[in-house]
């Protein structure tokens, strides 16, 4: 018997998987945490404008208004563009009280700095929007971003 | 009795379990992505003091009508166009400023009947209340990116010195600007200031008549 004997016959020892648990949990907890339920349901279609000299959303601080033709849900509230704010449709009067309510609803901090996002359809009437955005004037809510796709210059 | 060892639970299962919770977020999740044409709407002005009478000249008129067709100083033109008649006019620099200084950065055809100085010069937009609202974005967007060419070609002018490896330098400062929003780098922010000053944004919107 010698001392210097080949401990194994060859061949690789199988990899152990023992930490594949752990990494799966890291990716599913990275998931977890980046994930963001819509917060309201979109009763309106949202085909949204493309642009390309856009610029980033600062999410904190914005308050959203959509508008559009109801979807085909909600068919039963005609064809016509309607504004929706959080969860209902309002009217273009109701526009001024919604985002005053918004904007105190927001970080005391970020209340100067609020930001309207505007998610319009692009089959909207461009009237529709001025009237968002003159209601916007009177609630003294001067910063709008129109939200759009953003379009490859180069196409 | 003898004292029995527990036995082991078999954990050769979790990683299934876990893999399944993964697939399940990796496909719900939408990472947010929201961009767009940031503007400022005016205050409404209550006060009856009567406005500064623009000359015509200093004035770039841009008009849709109900057919989504562009009317730019009283001439049809296609979109594509839209940009480089928007340079052209702001840059033009026919003129003095309201503080007597003629626009020695300008490098467009000093033209009479063109605008004055960047300063004065003002791009009005008017819109039908039946423009459908992806034209009115298309036009925004052009206008919006002749200031912003114009601005680009400016802060390489005068800053392309800090920013040797910048493709488009304003971009490349306002992109620092938004990385240090925590510590705040009073020579940048003069510098970002410095640059929209010479092109200052002056868009002004008419209510579309009803």
């Amino acid at each position: 018997m010698s001392k210097f004997r080949k401990k194994d016959k060859g061949g690789l020892p199988a990899i152990s998987t023992a930490s594949l648990p752990d990494i799966v949990f890291m990716l599913l907890f990275f998931f977890m945490v980046a994930t963001v339920m819509r917060d309201s349901t979109l009763m309106i279609e949202n085909r949204l404008p493309s642009a390309d000299q856009v610029e980033k959303l600062k999410k904190d601080r914005t308050i959203f208004i959509y508008a559009g033709k109801p979807s085909d849900l909600y068919k039963q509230f005609g064809k016509e563009p309607r504004i929706q704010f959080n969860d209902a449709y309002i009217t273009v009067e109701d526009v001024q009280s919604s985002v005053i309510q918004g904007i105190n609803d927001l970080n005391e901090d970020l209340q100067s700095r609020v930001v309207i996002g505007l998610k319009i359809d692009k089959e909207t009437n461009a009237g529709l929007v001025s009237d968002i955005k003159q209601e916007l004037r009177k609630a003294n809510a001067l910063k709008v971003m129109y939200i759009a796709n953003t379009k490859n210059e180069n196409l | 009795m003898a004292k029995r060892a527990a036995p082991e639970v078999n954990a050769g299962s979790m990683a299934d379990i876990a893999f399944l919770l993964l697939i399940f977020f990796l496909v719900t999740t939408t990472i947010e992505k929201d961009k767009g044409l940031l503007r400022s709407l005016p205050p409404i002005d209550d006060t009856e003091v009567e406005p500064p009478i623009i000359r015509q000249k200093n004035l770039f008129t841009v008009n849709i009508n109900r057919n989504n067709q562009l009317l730019v100083e009283e001439e049809e033109i296609p979109i594509s166009e839209l940009r480089q008649a928007a340079i052209d006019f702001l840059d033009n620099g026919g003129g003095t400023n309201p503080e007597g200084e003629s626009c020695d950065y300008c490098k467009g055809k000093r033209l009479e009947d063109s605008s004055d100085h960047p300063d004065k010069a003002i791009i009005s937009m008017k819109h039908d209340r039946e423009t459908t609202y992806e034209k009115y974005i298309d036009v925004q967007n052009e206008l919006v990116a002749a200031y912003n060419f114009l601005r680009e070609r400016e802060a390489e002018r005068l800053y392309k010195k800090y920013y040797p490896d910048a493709d488009k330098v304003f971009t490349a400062m306002l992109e620092e600007k938004e990385k240090n929003q925590f510590s705040k780098d009073e020579v940048l922010n003069e510098r970002i200031e410095t640059v929209k000053l010479l092109f200052p944004m002056k868009l002004s919107e008419a209510e579309p008549e009803k």
